[in-house]
């Protein structure tokens, strides 16, 4: 498989932007720290040629970001890894942006590194990470290189990652992936083995954590409202300080709720948390249960398909059969 | 939750009836003197797929010890389909909140026509029978609207 460099994105960039096809390029830029990339907005190749980079850290989805880029004048060129093209994709059925606009080029990924994985592995004096092929290396001040197993370091959603497939592009550099979907429930299920008492104090330990910081919602693909429920002080629901511990559930469950079958499982609510929170363990609990009862559906796998919380069947199953059918069948 | 002076549990529930079937079958219910639970508060909505996840997690929040939603038999809702979308939802949203460790028996979602005053009285029996073996609901409510 062609590996795909900075120089090949660069050079693609630079092409396009001088050609006239695109005006701008929605691409990563160097932070602070070597794991702190940023989604950036070029409009020109010298910028480029400063800025912009391309490693393990880049992370992040585009998608999202053009619903606002496409409001402007001319074409945008877009990076999209398998994951950005299913909320692509997603977005493009809900009618979100305009895709006469954008230009997508599609590149592989095989897993993205996580900047908290990085922080644990080298807590003191990181200066630099670099991958090269399975391993990462590790640049710090005080220990010298530290190497490491890539595949073994990458976060839960990267690890069991659901398809290594673009499906959708203008243009595809490297070579295009499969559907891949390894044991992507496996967690999911060893919670729903769990008893209640258990699953109580496993969330109750997690979820009790979160700040409110409303990162995940903010980053998220499918969260596209322009006014958000939970945006309403009249709700009551952001107040943090003299909460118990039902309010980071309410959020939980409504923010999981609201992008329930249209949630394309990219991982991104938990990359962003800032208390490291598995979000996307209840993301993948409605993709789980929706799977089981109403049919295989992945939300973006293909433009245009019916998101199953809009849609019924009149064979489906009872409420109260699906959740006794779910595990943890204790009381 | 509520005491009362035999030092007994008695739980609150909050039941959202459509208007077009169950609110009529608890109307039934009562001009038939069938006795159910004075814990059960009916709550009158359009079609049962008005009822927001919110609705219900609010009224968990407010203090209520079981949550049940009736609605029309699916293929008679008044407005075609609602009760449909309404299955899916509540099926997601009631195996997500067992998900988090909330007693199954505390949520229920219950078919029930104008003309099943005796299904509302016996279906809101068992419920409330069900709500109250469990105990006071500790894991949704929210200290704040604690009198």
């Amino acid at each position: 498989m062609q590996t795909i460099t900075r120089d090949i994105l660069l050079e693609k960039a630079a092409s396009l932007l001088a050609s006239g096809t695109v005006n701008r390029v929605l691409g990563w830029k160097k932070g602070e720290f070597i794991y702190d990339v940023t989604p950036a907005v070029f409009t020109n190749a010298e910028d480029m040629y400063r800025h912009f980079t391309f490693d393990c850290f880049c992370g992040a989805n585009f998608s999202k970001y053009l619903i606002k880029e496409t409001q402007k004048e001319g074409k945008v060129l877009v990076f999209l890894k398998p994951c950005d093209s299913y909320s692509f994709n997603q977005l493009l059925t809900e009618h979100r942006f305009d895709r006469e606009k954008v230009y997508a080029v599609g590149i592989p990924c095989d897993g993205m590194m996580d900047a908290s994985t990085v922080k644990a592995l080298a807590p003191e004096g990181l200066t630099g990470a670099e991958r090269n092929g399975d391993a990462l290396i590790l640049h710090t001040l005080y220990d010298g290189d530290v190497t490491v197993s890539y595949a073994d370091h990458l976060p839960d959603r990267c690890k069991h990652c659901k398809s290594k497939k673009v499906v959708a592009y203008d243009e595809m550099l490297g070579e295009n992936g499969e559907v891949t979907d390894a044991g992507r429930f496996d967690e999911v299920a060893a919670l729903e083995a769990m008893t209640e008492d258990e699953r109580f104090a496993f969330w109750q330990n997690e979820l009790s954590r979160c700040i409110r910081c409303n990162a995940c919602r903010d980053v998220c693909p499918a969260c596209t409202c322009e006014k958000c429920v939970f945006d309403n002080p009249g709700s009551g629901v952001e107040n943090k300080a003299i909460s118990d511990r039902f309010e980071e559930k309410l959020f939980h469950v409504i923010r999981a709720f609201h992008v329930a079958g249209r949630c394309t499982d990219c991982g991104e609510c938990s990359r962003v948390c800032p208390q490291n929170i598995p979000l996307h363990l209840l993301n993948r609990k409605f993709i789980y249960d929706i799977d089981r009862n109403y049919g295989d559906y992945m939300a973006g796998a293909e433009e245009g398909s019916r998101a199953p919380l809009v849609n019924y069947q009149i064979a489906d199953p009872e409420a109260g059969e699906v959740v006794s059918g779910a595990g943890g069948d204790k009381v | 939750m509520q005491v009362n002076e035999n030092n007994e549990f008695r739980p609150k529930i909050v039941a959202f009836c459509c208007n077009w079937c169950s609110y009529a079958g608890a109307d039934l219910a009562g001009n038939n003197r069938l006795a159910y639970p004075a814990d059960i508060k009916i709550i009158r909505v359009p079609c049962s797929c008005r009822v927001n996840p919110m609705f219900i997690l609010r009224a968990f929040q407010r203090g209520a010890d079981g949550v049940i939603l009736c609605g029309c038999h699916p293929g008679d809702c008044h407005y075609t389909s609602g009760n449909y979308y309404t299955r899916r939802r509540m099926a997601m949203l009631f195996s997500m909140l067992n998900y988090l460790g909330i007693e199954k028996e505390r949520t229920r979602v219950e078919w029930v026509s104008a003309a099943e005053g005796a299904k509302f009285a016996a279906t809101m029996q068992d419920f409330a029978e069900k709500v109250k073996a469990l105990g006071p609901n500790k894991r949704l409510e929210d200290l704040r609207c604690k009198q």
